[in-house]
């Protein structure tokens, strides 16, 4: 393969939004058979330059070129005729439709007077499955599937046309360890076709594992190119954030500190919500980070919402303060100060279109009646305060909350359940799909949290994590808690042992 | 000029304007406004007067489709109301004591009142769809007001009665007070508490707004069970307009013109942010069109089509994407004749 001239090949990419610049005379190219790796924090230009590539988005300056020939797209539709696909991080299938509607949708092959060949379609899709080696019954509804196989069908759907470039948006963010290396070895398959890849993640692992070559961005400009056996990892982090790594280390904890009587704040017996948690007991101490993992499906979800109100319990008891409540509703859990995040912030978290301002008081304003509404300076005052307690960017209340980025949505949605003055606070995964900086500014702000006094259950997918915020963590299996051990004992691969350990015979 | 373009309302007072410049230009004594007895006459004054049912419906459509819903059934129960009203006066036997009419219209607008309770009870806790559970209300409503009044068309006699959709107070008619009355009610109720931003909220994201503790079942409940009262005295004003009670008539199509109003007035069907001016200036603007059909004096067979011609080109004026589309047409006209068959690109 002659690898001389790029297949893709991006010069001077500059997009603005009113006074902002997001991309700046930015450089950027892709070879065939390689998979390349756009690094940044949120903020720094990573998504724009991708909608720019895909046709979500026009370019203010600059040229792009395909195969040597200037392309301009004018929608994502262009782009996928021209061969430029995309995987978007929040999947964008129609969880409505068969598996094979979805594969297929849009380009629907068709028969005679224009109908649609459906078994010609159940085909295709079956073929394009098991390219991915994937064993899905391709007349399935989507929803059906658990979320890690819907991202699976959704990079099926964008590898079946004709790809020469394929975009990967956090395609990893909701995959357990086996579908990662599932996905790698697609992506390795595709590569030797010489399907150029871009892969984006802020896993730094998965990153060194499966790529060739890093850009990197920051605040809407060209910082470099490299190769990834050339660059160490500690460069790459100073050179996405611009500042040196000791400045990332994150807050010493408190050692050797031992609340003399720690009081129990909520524990739970025996609860049950099936199918996803059993039987699950826990304590949660005054000011304390109670780190929870688990493999996925191991009910670390369902877990969050069965404490919190959301989902209704099968069986068991919650005490508050040694006090059996019924939590029947989130409304009813927040009047007791029981406060939930949802791994899902678009869809369970804020409310998009409207304002910061608006986003940060509705919990509180919905606590207080329709009656008594807060006046407008307060709110304003309130929201300002958090807006600068937390560091929100951009600083401006009145904007949608839709415009801001992951990490900044994040704090907006902590603001609105911190204005209640919590007294337990449970996080799903508030890091998920944010990049480093913003990640380790969340994780201080928990720590900070639990010092304050409010107990905090912290919810993560990464093992490092869960140790580096919690005091102890508490280890799921098959909807169960059957450990919770100090974190200061443990590493993250006797961690990820116990996590993954087989299931022990009662005994 | 660019800031006084991007407000909401910029559009639909565009709209209402040219219309009635169009009248204007194509008739003058469209805004002529004379005084005989110390009342206001003319068009511009038929339109205050005659707006004022869609007014009301419009505004609690505004409240439904905030919640991301609509209510199909404003005109049936526009109907039942008119029925109870004026049976109850019927059989009275004295249609202009004061305390006969105050029981008469009390009782229609309840009736209104518990029209919307059923849909709200069917949707926010049945969880039945908006379209659907309101479809039924829409068919079944016509059939509960004809069984109200006999099967027949009630007619009535009374001055007092009459007086609302008709009469005049301090130079302008008393139907278009009752427009303002109401709009500045709900101005009120959803802008000065707290009701319409968790309105909104519920409507943009119902799931979210549970998990904040807003009370999305009781909001929804609320939103029909205004649309019902604010229907229920708009078939008031009806069937005192035309001093009958025409189960059959009464408020027929008025949902579409309702929906027609919140829409030219910038709310999305989609639900969530919902504007009350906006609401007021569309409704308006559905009256002034239907006064230009009869002023122009378009045969009564073509109206729909005249009708529908003008929306499709006034939501079309309101559309930001497509005056964006139509602002790049030149540039786009160009590139596409730019690309010859052979597919070499033109020197730009």
């Amino acid at each position: 393969m002659e690898n001389a001239l790029p297949l893709v090949q991006v010069t001077g990419a500059t997009v603005r939004f009113q006074s902002d610049t997001a991309l700046d005379d930015v450089d950027f190219r892709m070879f065939a058979g390689e998979v390349h790796s756009l690094m940044g924090e949120n903020g720094a230009g990573k998504s724009t330059l991708i909608k720019a590539l895909t046709g979500a988005l026009p370019l203010d300056a600059g040229v792009i070129t395909l195969d040597g020939r200037t392309v301009q797209f004018a929608t994502p539709h262009d782009a996928q005729l021209a061969g430029i696909s995309t995987v978007y991080q929040e999947i964008d299938l129609l969880p409505n439709l068969t598996v094979a509607e979805n594969i297929a949708l849009g380009r629907e092959p068709r028969g005679r007077l224009g109908s649609i060949d459906w078994p010609a379609m159940r085909r295709l899709a079956r073929e394009a499955l098991a390219d991915l080696g994937l064993d899905i019954d391709p007349a399935s509804v989507l929803a059906t599937h658990p979320l890690a196989v819907q991202q699976l069908v959704a990079i099926a759907r964008a590898i079946s046309t004709d790809v020469k470039v394929l975009v990967l948006d956090e395609p990893t963010s909701s995959l357990d360890f086996d579908e990662v290396a599932e996905l790698f070895r697609v992506i390795r398959e595709l590569k030797s076709r010489g399907v150029a890849i871009l892969f984006v993640s802020h896993f730094l692992d998965q990153v060194y594992e499966i790529c060739d070559r890093i850009t990197v961005l920051r605040n809407g400009r060209l910082v470099g190119e490299y190769l990834t056996t050339e660059l160490l990892r500690i460069d790459l982090v100073q050179k996405m954030l611009g500042r040196s790594a000791a400045a990332l280390a994150a807050r010493p904890r408190l050692d050797g500190y031992e609340d003399p009587d720690p009081s129990v704040t909520l524990s739970a017996r025996g609860v049950t919500v099936l199918p996803g948690i059993a039987d699950a007991d826990l304590d949660l101490v005054e000011g304390e980070v109670l780190g929870v993992a688990g493999l996925l499906g191991s009910g670390r979800s369902e877990l969050a919402r069965a404490l919190t109100g959301v989902d209704r319990l099968e069986a068991g008891i919650i005490r508050i303060d040694g006090q059996a409540t019924r939590l029947s509703s989130p409304r009813r859990a927040l009047s007791v100060g029981v406060v939930y995040s949802s791994e899902n912030r678009r869809t369970e978290g804020l409310i998009g279109e409207l304002s910061v301002l608006e986003n940060i008081t509705l919990a509180l304003q919905a606590q207080r009646g329709i009656l008594r509404r807060i006046r407008s300076a307060r709110q304003r005052e309130l929201a300002a305060s958090w807006v600068e307690a937390l560091d929100i960017r951009p600083p401006d209340i009145d904007r949608p909350v839709g415009t801001l980025s992951g990490g900044n949505q994040q704090k907006v949605l902590l603001a609105r359940l911190l204005a209640l003055s919590p007294r337990v606070i449970v996080l799903d995964e508030p890091t998920r799909g944010i990049d480093v900086g913003a990640k380790v500014e969340i994780q201080n702000l928990v720590g900070e949290l639990a010092d304050t006094g409010l107990s905090v259950v912290f919810i993560s997918a990464e093992l490092e994590e869960v140790l580096r915020v919690g005091t102890r963590v508490a280890i799921l299996q098959n909807g169960r808690v059957v450990d919770v051990l100090p974190s200061d004992g443990l590493t993250t691969d006797s961690l990820l042992a116990l996590v993954a350990r087989p299931e022990e015979d009662e005994s | 000029m660019s800031a006084v373009m991007k407000h909401r309302l910029f559009w639909p007072l565009v709209v209402l304007l040219a219309l009635i410049l169009l009248n204007t230009v194509s008739r003058p004594s469209f805004v002529r406004i004379t005084v005989h007895d110390g009342r206001l006459y003319g068009s511009l004054i038929d339109i205050l007067r005659n707006s004022a049912p869609l007014m009301l419906v419009a505004l609690g459509m505004t409240l439904v489709i905030a919640t991301r819903g609509i209510d199909l059934s404003v005109g049936a129960i526009m109907a039942v109301s008119g029925a109870v009203a004026l049976t109850i006066i019927q059989d009275s036997g004295d249609p202009a004591n004061p305390a006969v009419l105050a029981v008469a219209i009390g009782t229609a607008v309840g009736a209104g009142l518990v029209c919307g309770l059923w849909n709200g009870f069917l949707i926010s806790v049945l969880g039945i769809q908006p379209i659907i559970a309101t479809l039924v209300l829409m068919l079944a409503g016509r059939g509960i007001a004809l069984l109200i009044t006999g099967g027949f068309i009630t007619t009535i006699n009374s001055d007092p009665y009459k007086f609302m959709a008709q009469g005049y107070v301090l130079g302008l008619p008393f139907a278009f007070y009752v427009s303002l009355v109401a709009i500045a009610i709900v101005a009120l109720i959803e802008r000065r508490t707290a009701l319409g931003m968790l309105t909104e909220a519920v409507g943009i994201n119902p799931e979210a707004s549970r998990l904040a503790g807003v009370r999305a079942r009781g909001i929804i409940w609320g939103a029909y069970a205004a649309s019902g009262l604010l229907a229920g005295f708009a078939g008031i004003l009806y069937s005192s307009n035309i001093m009958a009670a025409d189960a059959n008539a009464a408020g027929l199509y008025i949902e579409l013109d309702a929906i027609l109003a919140v829409v030219l007035g910038g709310t999305s069907l989609a639900g969530g942010t919902f504007s009350i001016a906006g609401t007021v200036v569309g409704a308006f603007t559905i009256q002034t069109l239907k006064s230009t059909i009869t002023f122009l004096g378009v045969p009564p067979a073509v109206t729909p089509v005249f009708m529908a011609a003008v929306v499709v080109v006034v939501v079309l004026v309101q559309s930001r994407r497509f005056r964006r589309f139509m602002g790049r047409l030149p540039a786009r006209l160009r590139t596409w004749t730019s690309r010859t068959p052979d597919g070499a690109e033109a020197a730009s």
